[in-house]
Formats: structure tokens, C-alpha cells, sequence
């Protein structure tokens, strides 16, 4: 299965296996990672699941559509490697993957 | 105080499903909400996605679906009660009491907490400095175009609500629209008006760039922004008005005893009763082993839950279970006898 590393708010990080075809944020949820809440359930409707991809793979990730964009523009302090992460489905080709959760997020 | 046989909180397609399911079984409700209009999630967060999985209803939106639930509650009357959140709730002997942020008072058997996942307010912004100056100078919302007549007005966002206001507004303010990407998204028409203005001098337009400091005593002189390439500028600015969509937020919810789980509350799952007698939680705010968190499922918590509340403001009346297909009370009950 791959792995995915979460970087929380409070710096832990913590590396988990998810399922193939979860999202990124249900990875996050069923593991109690802190700051993704995803509080519309995986809709691309709340910001509450944003997270920083790191740079090497943000490039490798199929990119954002356009109603992601428009709602990251609602996150907390969202950057040039921002995503939602309800919308990154596992593969895995993102075994390895590591995001960051927003500092100030929930 | 006003005496019904349930409190609704919550006016999404879940709560206003369930005036029809106690208003079928002659029981009166009131209906609280945060909003400014029914709907809840469907209207704030998806008005025009269009929703596959309603029974016998191939597709609609979430505006159309919520029209459609108003529509079918009519005959009932029901009272709304709009741009409150519920503040307090405590018990009287076998009833409860709801107070809102607005003095409104209620008396219940029931309530049934119908709040999503908790109700909407506007995502503020994050600068530490910001909170002092809200309301002053600092504002999430226009509630009155007057406040903001000659004014050096710095408008943060890139949707609908930041452009709109912008082009309003700058017909009698100097406005700064200020955006973390190139690329705003509105109304075609709103956009070409924006680029209009922006040739004439009206507004000025600041990309990709996000806020930085904020300088000021009791009201804002002036802000200070940062360019995605690390550049500053600083505005000189009176108000920050600042459009970055709503957050859902439990408030005050997690304060009244119920039993909690993360930001959802323990019900069983045959009346959807939380720890407290007369208090049920249905739809996505309720947890129970295989919850689903999908508006048909929330109809059915409903249904059964209005047996319960049935048994609770009727207590010397025996409950009967009748199709609105045969039954005559039901029928009149909806006007249609």
C-alpha cells in the first residue's frame, strides 16, 4: 500500500499506508491527522482539507481543476504548492507523497 | 416565550424535512438558522451542483432541491427564524428551552439539532492584528453602504462577493482589489467591468499578492501586501473588506451535554435520540455505527425521530402510524381535504 507522510500543525509527522483510491484527506481522517477537518465530506466545497504538497511532487500530480483553485483561493494562507487534499487520489505512483497542513488550519 | 412541540435547529434540506415529518403527525415546529435562508450546505456551499442521489429525483440542485422542501412544507406554516444561532439550551421538567443570540425564546418537548456542521460564519482573515480592528475597520460583510462613502477601501478576493462590491462601492470610494492569483472568477460581465474600471482609474487592481501587516491605532491607515515574488507595497486604507467564503463552525453545540465525537453527536440509531431526553440530532452532525453522511439518510433519521418527538409532546395521546396515501388526518393536515 502506499505511504503517505502527513506533516501536522504541530510538526509531527506521521507516515501511514493508504488504501489505493482513498483520497489523500480520507487518509487524513481515518488517521486523526490534525488540521483536516474536510468538513463538506470530499465535496471541492470547504477549504478545510488544504494542504502544501512538497515541491517535488507537486509537479507529478494531475493539476487542480478549476472549481479547486477557486476554492483554495477561500483556505488558510494557501501557496503556489497548495491543494486540496480531497482531491488527491492515492496511487501508486504517490507512494512517498508528503504534505503539510497549514499552520493556522482548524 | 413561544410553545411549540419542537425546535428545528438548522434549516438545511434535513431540518425542513423534518417540519414534514412532525407536521404530518400534527405536531408544530419552529425553525432556527444562522443564514439569512433555508437551505443550508445545499444553498451555501453547491447552489448549482447538481445532486444524483435523492430518491425518485434523477437529478436537481441544491437550490432546487431546497426549493422544492419548502414547497412541500408549506401547508404547515412554520415559522422561521433566520440570522440566529442558538445560544442556550437547558431544561424545564420534561421540556427544553432555547435561547437565541437574539432574545428569542422557545419552549419544546424536543429539539431536534439538524446543524450540519455547525453553522456559517465568514472565514476571517488570519493576521494576528486583524480581530481588534473588526468592525471598526475591518469588516466581512456590507450590511450598510453608507459606512463606506469616501473611503480608501481594500478589497480582499477573487470571487463574486469581492468583485461585486468593488465595482459597487467605486462609485464613491478608492478601491484596491487585491487577489493571491491573476485569475478572478465572476460573472463575465462583472469581469469586464472590473478590467473597465481598472483602465478609467477606478480601481486598482493588485496580483498575485496576499496581506501582509495591517498599521494602525484604533481604525487601519494602512496596510502593507506581499507580491508572490517577495516584493511589498504598502496601500493607504480606511477599510479592509475582506471575502474569502464562509466556515462552518460547531459553536456553542458542544456545550450543552450532549456526548460528542470529534465534531459530531452520539445518537442511537432507532429514534436518533442523543444522551439527553428530547434532544435528537439528525443528519451529517449525528454518528451512529455506519452513518452515512448523505441527505436521504438524514430524511430517514427524521421520519423516525418525529415518532419519538410524537411521544414526548403527546404523552396521553397514543402514536399511529398512517400513510399519507389513506390517511385523512394527513391529508388534512396538508390541505388537500
Amino acid at each position: 500500500m502506499p505511504k503517505i507522510t502527513y506533516i501536522d500543525n504541530q510538526e509531527k509527522s506521521k507516515t501511514i499506508e493508504v488504501e489505493n483510491g482513498l483520497s489523500v484527506m480520507e487518509g487524513a481522517v481515518q488517521n486523526n491527522i490534525p488540521g483536516i477537518d474536510a468538513d463538506c465530506g470530499g465535496s471541492m466545497a470547504c477549504a478545510t482539507c488544504h494542504v502544501y504538497v512538497e515541491e517535488k511532487w507537486f509537479d507529478k500530480l494531475p493539476k487542480a481543476e478549476d472549481g479547486e483553485v477557486d476554492m483554495i483561493d477561500m483556505a488558510i494562507e494557501p501557496k503556489k504548492n497548495s491543494r486540496l487534499s480531497c482531491q488527491l487520489i492515492v496511487s501508486d505512483e504517490l507512494d512517498g507523497l508528503i504534505i503539510t497542513t497549514p499552520s493556522k488550519q482548524s | 416565550m413561544v410553545k411549540k412541540d419542537a425546535i428545528i435547529i438548522g434549516a438545511g434540506p434535513v431540518g425542513l424535512f423534518a417540519v414534514h415529518q412532525l407536521g404530518i403527525k400534527g405536531l408544530e415546529s419552529v425553525v432556527i438558522d444562522n443564514l439569512d435562508k433555508a437551505g443550508g450546505q445545499c444553498i451555501e456551499l453547491y447552489p448549482d451542483k447538481p445532486i444524483y442521489d435523492i430518491p425518485a429525483v434523477p437529478e436537481c440542485t441544491g437550490e432546487e432541491l431546497t426549493k422544492n422542501l419548502l414547497e412541500q412544507i408549506k401547508p404547515f406554516k412554520t415559522d422561521f427564524f433566520y440570522n440566529e444561532r442558538v445560544d442556550e439550551v437547558r431544561q424545564d421538567k420534561d421540556n427544553w428551552i432555547v435561547k437565541t443570540n437574539n432574545k428569542n425564546e422557545f419552549i419544546a418537548a424536543n429539539i431536534i439539532i439538524a446543524g450540519g456542521v455547525g453553522s456559517f460564519e465568514p472565514r476571517k482573515l488570519q493576521l494576528k492584528e486583524a480581530e481588534k480592528f473588526e468592525e471598526k475597520s475591518i469588516f466581512y460583510a456590507v450590511k450598510d453602504k453608507e459606512k463606506f462613502k469616501d473611503k480608501d477601501i481594500s478589497i480582499f478576493g477573487g470571487g463574486d462577493s469581492a468583485l461585486d462590491w468593488a465595482l459597487e462601492l467605486s462609485k464613491f470610494s478608492k478601491i484596491t482589489l487585491i487577489h493571491r492569483r491573476d485569475e478572478f472568477r465572476g460573472a463575465p460581465h462583472t469581469l469586464s467591468e472590473i478590467k473597465r474600471l481598472e483602465k478609467d482609474g477606478k480601481i486598482s487592481i493588485k496580483t498575485p499578492c496576499q496581506l501582509d501587516s495591517i498599521e494602525g491605532d484604533n481604525n487601519i491607515k494602512a496596510i502593507t501586501i506581499k507580491f508572490d515574488n517577495e516584493k511589498t507595497e504598502k496601500i493607504k486604507t480606511d477599510i479592509i473588506l475582506s471575502f474569502f467564503g464562509l466556515i462552518m463552525k460547531l459553536g456553542p453545540i458542544a456545550e450543552w451535554g450532549l456526548n460528542m465525537d470529534k465534531k459530531t453527536i452520539a445518537v442511537n440509531s432507532e429514534n436518533f435520540e442523543t444522551n439527553k431526553k428530547g434532544i435528537f440530532a439528525v443528519g451529517d452532525i449525528c454518528t451512529y455505527p455506519g452513518k452515512l453522511k448523505l441527505i436521504l439518510s438524514g430524511f430517514h433519521e427524521v421520519a423516525l425521530a418525529s415518532v419519538e418527538c410524537f411521544k414526548r409532546a403527546r404523552p396521553n395521546e397514543k402514536y399511529r402510524f398512517e400513510f399519507t396515501t389513506s390517511s385523512k388526518n394527513i391529508q388534512e393536515r396538508l390541505g388537500k381535504k
